[in-house]
């Protein structure tokens, strides 16, 4: 193609002027934030390690961090467990039709308010609220579900869950039921068939379901604050803290950056493992 | 076990994750409705006073009238950026095309919070944030690969021969588009717009950050969560809910649209 193709260029070009000025640019540019300086509350282009040294020295980033990392890992564990037995029904215990219908409604809570849900789920799980007064006329409690891990865990599960389970159906419903067949005539139980023949055979859907409640839930500020009572605080509210209050945007950035390194490491292992050969 | 009761219990477990995933829809339109002021049970009486309260709030109308604004404006972008890849994905192939689909899929595996804060610093920078716009710019990002996603899907089942056959009639490739790709597309262009719209009206984390005092209905939430525990977001939610299920329902119609083959021209 030695002339410009005017035509092909007028749809390949817009989302990339678009993406690198607003989604490339932006995180480019937040790297660079994190040597800035703040000096008399403005901020200075520089290029110094201060917000660095002083974030990766401090015992309550790292607090912070570890919290984070195993909230999010907890909950990764929790979603893909859960979720499985949910998914197992959904790909091979039901109709087509049904499947499609369960589904639709699973998505139906990525578009209702995630903030007014977990404000739902705060007066559910308060100490006079809903789940203690019914659990309180079977005689048990009253439990503290609120400002502890337990209120984040559910928090995180109302957030992945429904995406998790869609994505492990999608997932188990391309598995080849001739294979699974196979087992069952080789003489493997239910069980036996489900660890050795579906589970491998769905391994690399199970594994970006896992990587996206991983991400969502060490991303997300709302349940960790507002179900989780931020003590102690997780990255995202320690963004947030941060950028609102001290108008330390340099400092952000690094607790930001650090984020990202994190979420590719873990995103890329697992990818890696989904995609290795079986022996 | 039997299958019956595996099958049984499947169901029963399908149940409960059912459960947990409505309840908090269900608390949130059960409690716009009720008395009390704060919620639980018993219940208190049937009152319409908590939407009273947002109907007489002008905040609640100015944020209302800025998400509107910023919804359709993003879900305009968002879909003919989304056309525009998943055009150039479904017909050509060309060097770096690996590269080309991440740049356009990426945005959704970031974490909001750290989009919002690099939109913040990268928006200022560039003297354009704490404006609708603003929110709109960074909404456009977040929505295009969404719209990429569902229009690929349709372009999926066209049939690649009408393209080259307008084309071998004479047909132009700007008028090849005109009368075969974008007919053959709209269902899918109409739902990608009606989810683009739904996503962006729900997003609060970035456009809390970029919005400045432009606010937007979730960011309303999100402050007036901070101050109170009041009713008063059950039926700011439940209008929410309403707004956003029927624009994913119109998606879902439009993306069902089994292909209509287009008309050849008398």
């Amino acid at each position: 193609m030695n002339r410009p193709d005017v035509y092909a260029s007028t749809w390949r070009l817009p989302v990339i002027v678009w993406q690198c000025l607003f989604f490339v640019g932006p995180l480019l540019f937040m790297i660079a934030v994190s040597f800035f300086l703040v000096k008399n509350y403005r901020m200075q282009e520089a290029f110094e390690m201060a917000n660095w040294s002083r974030m990766m020295t401090r015992g309550y980033f790292w607090d912070a961090y570890w919290y984070t990392l195993g909230l999010a890992a907890a909950s990764t564990v929790l979603a893909t467990c859960l979720a499985f037995p949910a998914a197992y029904g959904l790909a091979f215990k039901v109709s087509e039709s049904t499947r499609r219908w369960i589904i639709f409604l699973l998505i139906i809570p990525f578009f209702t308010s995630y903030l007014v849900r977990t404000f739902s789920w705060y007066v559910l799980l308060a100490e006079s609220g809903v789940v203690n007064a019914i659990l309180g006329k079977l005689g048990f409690g009253p439990y503290t579900m609120l400002n502890s891990a337990f209120g984040t865990l559910v928090g995180y599960m109302t957030l992945t869950l429904p995406l998790v389970v869609i994505l492990q159906t999608l997932s188990l419903a391309n598995v080849n039921r001739s294979l699974i067949e196979a087992a069952h005539n080789l003489g493997a139980g239910r069980m036996r068939t489900i660890f050795t023949v579906i589970v491998p055979s769905a391994k690399v859907g199970l594994i970006i379901g896992a990587v996206f409640c991983f991400i969502l839930s060490f991303g997300d500020f709302v349940a960790p604050y507002y179900l989780g009572g931020s003590k102690p605080p997780t990255l995202p509210i320690l963004i947030i803290d941060t950028t609102k209050s001290g108008q330390q945007w340099p400092r952000a950035a690094v607790v930001a950056v650090v984020m990202m390194v994190t979420l590719l490491t873990a995103a890329f292992t697992a990818i890696t493992m989904a995609y290795r050969k079986r022996r | 076990m039997s299958d019956r009761l595996i099958k049984w219990l499947l169901w029963c477990y399908l149940g409960l994750l059912l459960v947990f995933v409505f309840s908090p829809i269900l608390t949130s339109v059960i409690f716009s409705f009720n008395s009390d002021r704060f919620p639980t049970i018993p219940l208190g009486s049937f009152t319409l006073k908590w939407y009273q309260t947002i109907f007489d709030d002008p905040d609640v109308w100015s944020a209302a009238r800025t998400s509107i604004f910023v919804s359709l404006c993003t879900a305009t972008l968002a879909t003919f950026i989304g056309f525009c890849t998943a055009y150039t994905d479904y017909r050509y192939g060309f060097r770096f095309k690996g590269a080309y689909l991440a740049l356009a899929l990426l945005p959704p595996t970031i974490p909001l919070i750290i989009m919002a804060l690099a939109m913040l610093a990268w928006l200022s920078k560039l003297g354009i944030s704490g404006r609708a716009w603003s929110v709109v710019i960074a909404h456009t990002v977040l929505c295009a690969p969404f719209a990429m996603g569902i229009i690929r899907l349709r372009l999926q089942q066209i049939d690649p021969d009408l393209e080259s056959a307008a084309w071998n009639l004479g047909a132009s490739e700007w008028s090849a588009m005109k009368t075969i790709i974008v007919p053959f597309a709209r269902p899918a262009l109409i739902s990608a717009f009606c989810l683009t719209m739904a996503v962006s009206f729900d997003e609060f984390a970035v456009a809390w950050f970029v919005a400045g005092l432009n606010k937007t209905i979730p960011v309303l939430i999100l402050e007036v969560l901070q101050g109170t525990t009041d009713p008063q977001i059950y039926a700011i939610g439940t209008f929410v809910f309403l707004t956003s299920i029927t624009l994913v329902i119109i998606a879902q119609v439009f993306f069902m649209t089994r292909g209509r083959k287009p008309t050849a021209p008398a």
